[in-house]
């Protein structure tokens, strides 16, 4: 699927979005990143039309988004957000299947695709029927990720996916994450702050700043040929482990 | 088959004529004379051969009126002080003007019954004689004399102000105080006067002389029938035998019969049927009942009160609470509509209602409904309202459509908050429904009345208690039906 910012702008207040142009290539995973408030939530909430521009087009394969063709561009889309979202009075397999069931899916079908879906995510079978509150955040977005991928949708987006849990789990999703991408082949956009799991997750990087693009490329081309003095504090502000130690 | 028709057409035939065999219902006010007298109506005119049905102590004058002006009642007792004053609204109190006035509205009144109940001033008999006073003016000759008035008699147009001037009273004193104190005050010699209705009962207990009104200050209280004018045609031989009270009951044998009920604790049916018997000659079967059945008729009443008024207001408030939440100026005006109906007083509701619903279970059961939706809207709306806004934009965001939003995600997040709601009506509403006795929809409330009415706490426990086991009863089905309503999932203990 491809996603085109047209002149998009939204405000909230004083601040918000002044007008972007935007391309979004299918079939590989975009990495929007910035600092807090640059406006990279705003764009994925406009992408799936949870925000409607004040002014400007988001055009979904070359075709205008609308209040008309809103409802059923959704069911081509998935939405994870960083605490997961999932309803806490269903379990596991309900949140993942309330989309499919309202629809009508046939059971054996919905069982089915649950099965699929586990298997890829790595998601223990006998966790389904436990309540989001009784999983652990890792499992939770686990979950979440099953349920934005039910339908099989052509764009997958992620607000801060992995924003909330403790290094070693986010590590392990990490590298499953890039697992899924590569085997769905997907078009994936994904919104971060941390420079080093856009480049491990990402194909393209859009670096934002007052909802402005400053830089776009691959995590080579913002290191190496900063366009400009923000992209090099930018890069130099994620600060390894390592680099304290040879400092000390 | 055809054979077996025919009869059956001619049953039916006569039981929806209404010649002669439709019921007399008989209304009475919640105080015991007017229980009395309205047992003496029913067997008078169970005693011509029709039907005749008595709907005890219902709430007021007005509750009356307006249930035998709207069909409700056929006949019930009232006094001419009150329909002068209360019913025509200053009136003329003769009784050719008001047999004029009421003829307009349909509604004949009989001649005086033989008593007139109005306020009198009593003293010990004893005291009275030893002074000889006899009349009101013979208090002008004892100016040590200690009144003490209860407090509405303090105020009253008719009351001591005036009293006093009438008569030219010189006594400077008077206290105000609870009615039954008073009494108590004469019984201790601290006080030497009260006021006091003459037909009271305790006039016979305390052996009190009521005092001779020889300026006629008090406004007459004459009993009397009022009886719909289409009762006469329409059950003329229950009309003519009910007639019969006419001019027969003076204000002793009215005192008797007050104190029989009220100081011997007789049911007023044993009372009317004895007095029919020794002055009338008239046989009546004055049934006492168990302490099972009746109980057991107002368990059913009082559930069925319950179950239909609460009930409608789940349908209707709900939608009303989930509307509430989705606009929320049109939700304030809903929440202030709900709310205003919460300020009404529910005897002035039931007497709204009366004349379009008549008197029985749909007036209670409207106002139980009205009262019963506040708690349900609001809640509901509140629930609704209180979601976080991630969880409404995770459902957006799926792509559920907003009906499948609302019922799949937003009603089962709020549903502990309506089940709530819910519950809150549930207790008001059983509560609430022993007041649906006033406009005789039964219940609890019936024995409650009666207890009140007879100062027998026994009596009002029967109703008390029930109607607190079934509040109790309700609130345990509810935490049942909260297991079945709110998804496990909300109900689970917080983990870290």
């Amino acid at each position: 699927m491809r996603i085109e910012f047209r002149a998009v702008a939204k405000r909230f207040g004083g601040a918000g979005l002044p007008p972007i142009d935007l391309a979004i290539a299918p079939a590989r995973t975009t990495v929007l990143i910035g600092p807090s408030g640059c406006g990279k939530s705003t764009c994925l909430r406009l992408m799936i039309g949870l925000l409607r521009p004040d002014s400007g087009t988001v055009l979904v394969d070359e075709t205008p988004l609308t209040l008309e063709n809103l409802p059923a561009l959704r069911l081509r889309m998935g939405y994870v957000i960083q605490d997961g979202g999932l309803f806490p009075h269903l379990s596991a397999a309900d949140n993942i299947a309330l989309l499919a069931r309202h629809l009508g899916w046939p059971e054996a079908q919905v069982t089915a695709r649950q099965d699929e879906l586990c298997e890829l995510t790595r998601f223990p079978r006998a966790s389904l029927d436990r309540f989001p509150s009784q999983i652990s955040g890792g499992q939770r977005q686990r979950v979440s990720l099953m349920r934005a991928l039910f339908l099989d949708p052509s764009l997958l987006l992620l607000d801060e996916p992995l924003g909330a849990l403790d290094p070693i789990i986010r590590s392990d999703l990490q590298a499953d994450l890039r697992a899924i991408f590569q085997r769905l082949r997907k078009t994936v956009i994904l919104v971060t702050h941390d420079l080093g799991e856009a480049g491990f997750l990402g194909d393209h990087l859009v670096l934002l700043r007052d909802g402005a693009i400053v830089q776009q490329g691959t995590l080579a081309d913002l290191v190496r040929r900063p366009e400009d003095a923000f992209v090099t504090r930018f890069v130099n502000a994620q600060r390894s482990p390592l680099e304290s130690l040879e400092a000390g | 088959m055809r054979r077996a028709l025919i009869p059956l057409l001619f049953l039916v035939a006569g039981c929806t004529r209404t010649g002669g065999n439709a019921p007399v219902r008989v209304g009475s006010k919640a105080f015991t004379e007017s229980v009395i007298l309205g047992e003496l109506v029913t067997f008078l005119a169970q005693d011509a051969g029709g039907r005749a049905e008595h709907r005890r102590q219902l709430g007021g004058t007005q509750v009356l009126w307006n249930a035998l002006l709207a069909g409700e009642i056929d006949v019930y007792p009232d006094y001419t002080g009150t329909i002068a004053r209360e019913i025509l609204g200053g009136a003329g109190s003769d009784e050719e003007s008001l047999r004029v006035a009421l003829a307009k509205r349909g509604v004949v009144i009989s001649r005086p019954l033989g008593f007139s109940n109005t306020y009198a001033v009593g003293m010990k008999e004893e005291a009275a004689a030893r002074l000889g006073i006899r009349t009101l003016s013979d208090l002008a000759r004892h100016p040590e004399l200690r009144f003490g008035f209860s407090s509405e008699f303090m105020d009253r147009s008719d009351g001591w102000p005036s009293l006093q001037a009438r008569y030219h009273l010189p006594q400077q004193e008077a206290r105000g105080l609870d009615h039954d104190l008073a009494y108590r005050g004469l019984e201790s010699g601290t006080l030497d006067a009260t006021d006091l209705y003459s037909t009271d009962a305790e006039i016979r207990y305390y052996h009190l002389r009521v005092l001779v009104d020889d300026l006629h200050h008090f406004p007459d209280y004459h009993a009397v029938l009022l009886a719909r004018a289409d009762l006469a045609t329409r059950a003329g031989r229950a009309h003519a035998s009910i007639r019969r009270l006419e001019g027969s009951i003076d204000e002793a044998a009215m005192i008797a019969l007050n104190a029989r009920a009220k100081l011997d604790r007789l049911p007023e049916s044993v009372v009317a049927a004895d007095f029919l018997a020794e002055r009338l000659g008239v046989h009546a079967d004055a049934r006492r009942e168990s302490f099972l059945r009746p109980l057991l008729r107002h368990t059913g009443q009082h559930l069925a009160l319950v179950a239909v008024s609460l009930g409608a207001a789940i349908l209707f408030a709900i939608p009303l609470g989930i509307l509430a939440s989705r606009r929320p100026r049109l939700g304030r005006l809903i929440l202030a509509g709900t709310g205003i109906v919460q300020t009404i007083p529910s005897l002035a509701l039931l007497v709204f209602m009366i004349p379009l619903l008549g008197i029985g279970a749909p007036p209670a059961i409207v106002a139980l409904f009205l009262y019963s939706l506040l708690p349900i809207v609001r809640n509901t709306c509140t629930g609704l309202t209180d979601i976080a806004p991630s969880m409404r934009e995770s459902a957006e965001a799926l792509g559920l459509p907003p009906l499948a939003r609302l019922w799949r995600v937003e009603l089962p997040l709020a549903s502990r908050a309506i089940v709530a709601g819910v519950k809150t009506s549930a207790v008001i509403n059983v509560g609430t429904a022993t007041l649906g006795a006033l406009v005789g929809a039964g219940g609890y409330g019936q024995p409650i009345l009666t207890g009140i009415r007879l100062d027998d706490v026994g009596l009002i426990l029967q109703g008390a208690v029930p109607a607190a086991v079934l509040a109790l009863a309700v609130e345990l089905l509810f935490d049942r039906l909260e297991r079945l309503v709110v998804p496990r999932g909300l109900r689970l203990p917080v983990s870290a």
